[in-house]
């Protein structure tokens, strides 16, 4: 297993240092100066702006000086931020998306397997109808349709839970079930294709002719083999929840990562965009790995080392 | 169990500094995160906001927008309108206890100044004689710039030409002390809550990245006493809906900024007594690129700014009330008429378009309106594309990118025609006029007019206030009227949002600045 982690990390720093250095080259390409105003700004000033973040020379002197930095493990400073580091605004939004996609994470699987396992074994009865429906709904509707109309009912009809801000529990509760709901029919639907799939295999004919009672065959043996697509799709999954989420973080204003994503391209805040990006890619992968791993724990018949 | 021992763990963790937080006695949405507190680095509107809270100039702005003393509690002008001697209040203190003498304030403007500072506003202090020659590096002697401490309480200014606007200037973030001793200390982290300095009426107690500024009084402030809120929490939040419905579910008291104010909801909120409406020092325009056919020519430009039917914008689009604008400066201004150059008028539009040799729109060249990405500014210039269909028969198309693709096409004159828009720094027809000076950088369209240029600097030696505001008066109408490198489309409103049963201290004022420190809660003894 060490070996199949060691090969892992190494695939990973080739595949790092080309999406690295293509976002900052492309960034640098795209038009438009991190430091522009709609006031023109004073071209010698600008001179030395570029020249304190070493933004000026040719681009692979840019670039270089950029690894110099990233292997010295100095994310460089937000150009739009002043005196904040990249490192700084990671480490403070980054714990408040993670905290709010982790809840958005048990909520999706939660959802997602119990619903789909369910619809599957009623198939083409009235809960799996009705399932399937909320699902195509909830991947439907986009986010920044549900998350304004759950603020009005929850926060501003029935006044039970903050219309947004950041500062105790209760504001959580509406950005996760945001985050959530689509993913949460995702998995509901994944689960329901592959639980059928599982449902009409040998080994569960074989289980109920054993006599094991419907929920036993389901959940004690069909459910361990039937959730393996969707552990393979956690990897990604948590990824893109842990990391924030534009639209939810700035309908319900939290202080998160998600804004940053975005942002940081359209200021062309450069090294936060090089930040950000190390970030998700990083935990992308360790996901996967993770989920790798999991897979032959779960089902012996895949080796990976 | 379990789970209730995981929560609580969570929310410690998570919140464990926000637990013991004092409820502000005036929470305000501030717009954008802001890039920096520091005043001589600061540009945006949101920031300065902060900055006025924390640093007090030797001016500076009371809540109806008037100039009042500041840090300085008199100042006498010499007869040629060139010297301006400031006498500080006595025994005026940072923050952090140190004295604050004329000398901080000589220090804070070389510092802004230095080249080392990069400071973006740094040519507001250009006024002042040899400040931009010190700027650019070619005078290195920092005692030849007209700057002087005659005494600890007594600041002298020479300025290169009378400025009558320069007691403003000195109230203007960039003039703001900064507290070097400080600065040299910590660096760019000066700003941080631990290690601020300031002389305002507050201090800076928190500030949570993409979440809130918060403010405390400053107990060593020259007039603490008649600061009534002493605890402010500044909110960031960049969208009309979030920040509507922290105001409707009071999570905050008010709402400063008209952009976040969204037009869909203003016919709703024209009914409530919490909508404020004001005109302030703003204009709204487009840009003619004269460097390159076909808008070198002054008659096309002439032509499409009459074929601009102006009050169908502000009747349909923008709705909050604006005021169609056919001249640059805003009626504002005491004593100053603006010049009302070119409005609708879709007769002498088609007849200047044929002078220039396109009777009825016939060979017209394809041309386009660059914007940068906005619901509103979309609408405009979708409105303006129909206009000049059907006024000019001209087909033009519309080009939409976002904010620095935007800037970097403006000054790189690629572009034919250009959604801009312009607000005062302060409450003098310079602020607007001085742009369109030849090789300005906020010129942008390419034009330069002899003219134009020596009635400017005619009118910036003039001492007496009528004659300057004639000579600049004549200088608008070259812009709006003779050969118009813009067409004027509308003056902003300012908008604010709150109680006024609960909130006094607030007004509309000519630069939409809405100084913290005077507001007061009605509801509260």
């Amino acid at each position: 297993m060490a070996a199949f982690i060691f090969k892992r990390i190494l695939q990973m720093l080739v595949i790092l240092v080309i999406v690295v250095s293509g976002t900052f080259l492309m960034m640098r390409i795209a038009p438009g100066s991190p430091f522009a105003l709609e006031r023109k700004l004073d071209p010698a000033v600008e001179q030395r702006l570029n020249a304190q973040y070493h933004l000026d020379g040719t681009l692979l002197q840019q670039l270089g000086s950029y690894w110099g930095n990233l292997f010295h493990g100095n994310l460089g400073e937000s150009l739009k931020y002043q005196n904040r580091s990249v490192a700084e605004i990671i480490a403070y939004s980054l714990p408040k998306s993670a905290s709010i996609g982790l809840i958005a994470l048990v909520l999706a699987l939660g959802v997602g397997i119990f619903t789909g396992s369910l619809a599957a074994a009623n198939h083409n009865g009235g809960i799996d109808r009705g399932a399937m429906f909320l699902a195509l709904a909830g991947i439907c509707l986009p986010t920044f349709l549900i998350a304004p109309l759950l603020a009005l009912l929850f926060a501003i009809y029935l006044e039970w839970l903050p219309v947004a801000g950041w500062g105790s529990l209760s504001n959580l509760v509406l950005p996760a079930i945001c985050l959530a709901a689509p993913y949460a029919a995702y998995c509901s639907r994944l689960m329901r294709t592959s639980m059928l799939d599982v449902l009409n295999q040998d080994f569960v004919r074989t289980a109920r002719a054993k006599g094991l009672s419907e929920s036993a065959v389901i959940y004690r043996h069909a459910l361990k083999i039937g959730i393996l697509p969707l552990i393979s799709y956690t990897g990604p999954l948590a990824a893109n929840l842990l990391t924030g989420s534009m639209v939810v973080e700035t309908i319900f204003n939290i202080p998160g990562i998600g804004p940053f994503f975005v942002n940081s391209v359209l200021n062309r805040d450069i090294f936060l965009v090089g930040g950000t990006v190390i970030v998700y890619f990083t935990i992308l992968v360790t996901l996967n790995t993770i989920v790798d791993i999991l897979y032959t724990y779960l089902d012996k018949r895949i080796k990976l080392w | 169990m379990t789970a209730a021992c995981c929560l609580s763990a969570l929310a410690a963790l998570l919140f464990s500094c926000d637990a013991n937080r004092e409820k502000p006695g005036l929470a305000f949405v501030n717009g954008p995160e802001p890039q920096t507190l520091d005043p001589a680095l600061i540009s945006g509107q949101s920031e300065g906001r902060l900055a006025y809270c924390l640093f007090e100039g030797l001016t500076r702005l009371n809540e109806t927008g008037d100039v009042v003393p500041g840090a300085a509690d008199h100042w006498d002008i010499s007869a040629d309108g060139k010297t301006y001697t400031f006498h500080l209040r006595p025994d005026l203190r940072w923050s952090n206890g140190q004295p604050l003498t004329a000398k901080d304030f000589a220090d804070s403007w070389r510092r802004v100044l230095e080249p080392e500072t990069r400071a973006v506003y740094a040519d507001v202090l250009f006024v002042i004689e040899n400040a931009q020659r010190y700027q650019k590096g070619e005078l290195k002697d920092f005692n030849q710039v007209g700057i002087r401490v005659l005494d600890n309480d007594t600041l002298q200014v020479r300025l290169i030409a009378p400025t009558p606007y320069f007691i403003n200037l000195v109230g203007f973030a960039t003039y703001l002390p900064t507290p070097l001793t400080v600065i040299e200390k910590y660096g760019n982290n000066w700003t941080r809550p631990q290690n601020f300095a300031g002389n305002g009426a507050y201090l800076l107690q928190d500030w949570k990245l993409n979440d809130r500024v918060e403010f405390k009084a400053n107990p060593l402030y020259w007039d603490a006493a008649n600061v009534k809120i002493k605890r402010v929490d500044a909110l960031a939040a960049t969208q009309g809906n979030t920040a509507v419905n922290l105001y409707f579910t009071g999570q905050a008291d008010l709402i400063l900024d008209r952009g976040l104010i969204l037009p869909q909801i203003l016919p709703g909120l024209k009914k409530r007594r919490d909508l404020h409406v004001f005109n302030y020092l703003g204009t709204y325009f487009y840009r003619f690129n004269t460097s390159r056919p076909p808008f070198d020519n002054p008659l096309v430009r002439k032509a499409f700014s009459a074929a601009i039917d102006r009050d169908t914008i502000v009747n349909k689009i923008t709705l909050g009330g604006e005021q169609a604008a056919s001249s640059f400066v805003p009626d504002l201004i005491k004593g100053y008429q603006p010049y009302a150059g070119i409005g609708y008028n879709p007769d002498q539009a088609r007849s200047w378009l044929a002078a220039a040799g396109y009777p009825n729109g016939k060979g017209f060249p394809r041309i386009s309106i660059l914007y940068n990405s906005s619901q509103q500014h979309a609408g405009i210039a979708v409105e303006i594309q129909a206009m000049w269909k059907r006024v000019l028969n001209v087909d033009v198309e519309l080009r939409q990118v976002e904010w620095t693709a935007y800037l970097q096409a403006l000054d790189g004159l690629d572009y034919d025609i250009a959604r801009s828009s312009w607000v005062g720094d302060y409450p003098d027809p310079n602020t607007f006029l001085s742009c369109f000076t030849s090789g300005n950088g906020n010129n942008r369209t390419g034009w330069h007019n002899a003219n134009y240029d020596a009635i400017l600097q005619a009118a910036n030696r003039e001492v007496d206030p009528a004659k300057r505001f004639a000579l600049l008066r004549s200088a608008e109408k070259i812009l709006t009227n003779d050969e118009p490198p813009i067409a004027p489309l509308f003056f902003y409103v300012g908008m604010q949002l709150y109680d006024p049963d609960k909130f006094g201290g607030i007004h509309g004022t000519p630069l939409d600045d809405h100084p913290i420190q005077d507001i007061y809660r009605k509801d509260v003894k």
